[in-house]
């Protein structure tokens, strides 16, 4: 297991929320959307430019700018660092 | 009425909700705002088993703070308006994230029943919800439903009016545990809202609680105006606590809260009330779609194709309705000028009223038509996916993803119109970010402005017309989008709204919604822009027309007309009286000379009135730009519409009426005249397209924003296309281009 940010995650991979660490707005919106602690994520796919990116988060899909994935940390099976992030 | 039931109905953004608020009212509903913001405050009566119903439809939100419009709206009206109770509907197929909502209204207190949506979607993928478990559970009636079709609706009110009538379940909050540290804290809160009475008319002490731990500016606010020193106390406790947890635990009491919300959901569906049938990891129908859709070569290329499909149908589709408004319209002009004596009466009532009027109504099937295809692509789930595709590039210059509809309507592609492009802004739900497009998007080259490119472009850069045109369609897209950048970084500076947001599976929008949608919206403009258009159009002829030529002018050209008619014989000047296009030769001379003669005196008469003084006055000014006074007089008309700008010009320039579409003879005389040349044709190009939006785009952005906005964006386009025109006819005039 290895915890990553969640805009380094491929599409496709699999991994589950360990820390959101932001507050104000932004901190809230991530967290009404189920963002939290313990969370399933799953990379669904990416924008034609790479970013924003879709995720799929308890039944629904949600989108998310990189940076502002950069908050999110996600723990992942091992799987040395390759990402299809530039 | 006494025994009318009022109920609110409530829930995620995309869970149902106003598809079963039209199941419900049908037609019956008011749509109007709330005072001072763009929220729309929905309301819709019906009857069931002989009660009176009046169901009020909340903003979607996914939550309870203070950090949207929406989600303050929804709140403040529970608070205030105490419904009898709340339908909150929730989406089964994602139970858990819209549980959350519901989560807090049981905190607040609110009497409540969950009308359970989608369960057929739920049941494709393979979830099943077990309704009587999730009621026992929350201890609140849970009833299952599709609104699409309107199944368990009568039940689903039934169990309401069940719930508003019992008034022993009124307000009860809820007691969710927050952890050792929080509970221990929200507890001596509570002991000291208690003691103080403080906000506790309003709201549950624990309720107050919780939202000082959540760091909620409107309930802080609130509390501090009404007792201050209480505030000051509670204050300091929270700080002091959060200050304790960001250092020992690096976590803000807000995601604690959250956390805990989760965890409470989390164990109520696991009691049995979830079940999955196979795994969830599948591909829906939904995801394959985004596969091709959202793909990264064929993504953009769809996307193209249905923003042009659009705007096709906006401005293709719209002109035989618009045509036929407006042939109804002239026919309704001429049947009252026939009725009418001659004079000003007659005058004001054609020119001012009716085609005020028209000016009014020649927009609405535009305006429908854009909403039907607008309503067609955020209710099938695709107007996200193109935020979604966008929102790379237009977060470049401030603005966000979904900003690319309301360019594209607005002109994006030459030819389309500001005026629903101002509405279409309605789409974007961050309010910075909205305000920069809306005043960025009367930029675009709409289609009135095209005419007077056209005639322009056409006169004195013949040689390149389709090069020029499709420069300037660049030209409005680059001016537009660094204004919006421009505006982002000084009058609408700050962070940006955060883009997470729901990409919504896709559906077959109903007929139903459509139109209902599609009529509102329609009706708003109708209804809120209508009167102040017509008082406008009123104002802009008078302009035009008062105080109009001396008597003694008048007796002049009258004078003159008595003098050429005397060189012909008598049968002659009858035969060019009755009709508008005379026989002979001769009738046809004369009847051209006194058209001369009547084109110089609408000229003089434009010159005399009230906007041709103006233009006369502003002629010290407009020089450095190398306009003159009939060009003044124009740019004045094309403050009511751009297209008028072709018909002034040519009665300034004595030509009598002028037809917008077939202008070349006035490219001609606009050629020879020594005032013009291709560096006057540049500046006054770059005046027109980037000036003043026309009044009616301006009454639009008044409403969609404020009239402070307006101005501003009167005012400073007008000084914006001033300095460019200025600087390009200086330019030119260093170069030699005159």
């Amino acid at each position: 297991m290895a915890e990553i940010s969640l805009r380094r995650m491929k599409v496709r991979q699999t991994g589950t929320i360990t820390s959101v660490k932001v507050g104000g707005v932004l901190g809230q919106r991530l967290r009404e959307m189920g963002l939290v602690p313990g969370t399933e994520v799953t990379i669904q796919g990416r924008a034609p430019l790479y970013d924003p990116v879709a995720l799929r988060v308890m039944g629904g899909t949600l989108t998310l700018r990189n940076n502002e994935a950069d908050f999110i940390m996600v723990e992942v099976a091992e799987e040395t660092g390759v990402s299809l992030d530039r | 009425m006494k025994d009318q039931i009022t109920m609110a109905l409530a829930g995620n953004p995309n869970a149902g909700k106003t598809t079963l608020f039209n199941q419900l009212t049908g037609a019956r509903q008011h749509v109007g705002n709330y005072p001072g913001i763009t929220v729309d405050h929905k309301e819709g009566r019906f009857s069931h088993t002989g009660r009176e119903i009046s169901l009020t439809d909340l903003p979607g939100t996914y939550s309870l703070t203070a950090y949207s419009v929406e989600e303050l709206v929804a709140r403040d009206y529970l608070v205030n308006a105490k419904p009898q109770v709340v339908i909150n509907i929730v989406d089964a197929s994602n139970l858990e994230r819209n549980l959350y909502l519901t989560c807090q209204f049981l905190e607040l207190g609110v009497p409540m029943v969950i009308a359970l949506n989608m369960i057929d979607v739920a049941k494709d993928r393979g979830i099943e919800v077990k309704a009587d478990r999730l009621a026992t559970l929350l201890g609140i009636p849970v009833v299952p439903i599709i609104a699409r079709t309107g199944l368990g609706k009568n039940r689903l009110i039934d169990e309401a009016i069940a719930v508003a009538s019992d008034s022993r379940r009124n307000w009860q909050p809820l007691d969710i545990s927050y952890g050792d540290d929080l509970d221990e804290t929200i507890m001596s809160l509570m002991t000291e809202i208690d003691q103080k009475g403080f906000l506790t008319d309003i709201y549950p002490s624990r309720f107050t609680a919780i939202k000082y731990l959540e760091n909620d500016d409107q309930i802080m606010a609130r509390g501090r105006t009404a007792k201050p020193a209480v505030a000051e106390t509670i204050e300091s406790l929270v700080s002091q606590v959060s200050g304790h947890l960001v250092k020992t635990m690096d976590v803000f009491p807000e995601a604690i809260i959250a956390d805990h919300r989760y965890g409470f959901i989390k164990s109520i569906i696991r009691q049995g009330v979830l079940t999955h049938k196979f795994d969830t990891d599948r591909l829906y129908a939904s995801d394959r779609i985004d596969k091709i859709v959202t793909n990264r070569l064929l993504g953009p290329i769809i996307m193209l194709t249905v923003l042009f499909g659009v705007y096709k149908l906006t401005f293709s589709w719209s002109e035989l309705p618009v045509s036929w408004l407006g042939s109804f319209i002239s026919w309704f002009g001429d049947v009252v000028s026939h009725n009418l004596p001659d004079g000003l009466f007659k005058s004001m009532i054609t020119s001012g009223i009716i085609h005020g009027a028209g000016g009014v109504l020649g927009f609405v099937p535009l305006i429908m038509f854009m909403f039907f295809g607008i309503a067609i692509l955020e209710d099938s789930g695709y107007l996200a996916r193109v935020a979604f595709m966008m929102d790379r590039i237009f977060r470049i210059f401030g603005l966000h993803g979904s900003s690319v509809m309301p360019f594209i309507i607005s002109g994006g592609i030459a030819g389309g119109c500001a005026v629903p492009g101002v509405l279409a802004t309605r789409t974007l739900r961050s309010p910075k970010e909205r305000l920069a497009t809306l005043l960025t998007v009367p930029f675009m080259n709409c289609g009135a402005k095209l005419p007077v490119l056209a005639l322009l472009i056409g006169a004195f850069f013949s040689e390149n017309k389709a090069r020029y045109m499709f420069f300037f369609t660049v030209l409005t897209w680059v001016v537009a989008l660094l204004s919006a950048k421009f505006f982002r970084s000084t009058v609408l500076r700050g962070e940006p709204t955060p883009f997470v947001m729901e990409l919504p599976p896709y559906r077959f929008p109903t007929l139903q919604g459509l139109l209902i949608h599609t009529w509102e919206r329609t009706w708003q403009y109708i209804k809120k822009a209508g009167s102040v258009i017509l008082g406008i159009s009123v104002l802009i002829w008078a302009m035009m027309t008062f105080p109009g030529l001396s008597p003694d002018r008048i007796a002049a050209f009258d004078q003159q007309r008595k003098a050429v008619k005397a060189g012909f014989p008598a049968d002659i000047i009858s035969e060019t009286e009755g009709k508008k296009t005379a026989g002979s030769e001769q009738a046809a001379r004369l009847a051209e000379q006194l058209s001369i003669i009547d084109g110089d005196q609408a000229e003089e008469a434009l010159r005399n009135s009230a906007a041709g003084r103006l233009g006369i006055a502003f002629e010290s000014v407009s020089r450095y730009a190398g306009f003159d006074w009939r060009t003044n007089i124009a740019l004045i008309g094309g403050f009511a519409a751009k297209e008028v700008i072709v018909s002034t010009l040519g009665t300034a320039y004595s030509m009598g009426k002028v037809d917008s579409k077939e202008s070349a003879s006035l490219g001609q005389r606009l050629r020879q005249d020594p005032h013009w040349n291709k560096g006057v044709a540049l500046a006054a190009l770059l005046f027109i397209m980037f000036y003043s939006p026309c009044f009616i785009t301006i009454i639009c952005i008044a409403r969609e924003a404020s009239w402070k906005w307006a101005f501003f964006s009167m005012v400073f386009n007008t000084v914006f296309a001033f300095v460019m025109a200025v600087g390009v006819y200086q330019i030119g005039r260093l170069s030699g281009l005159g």
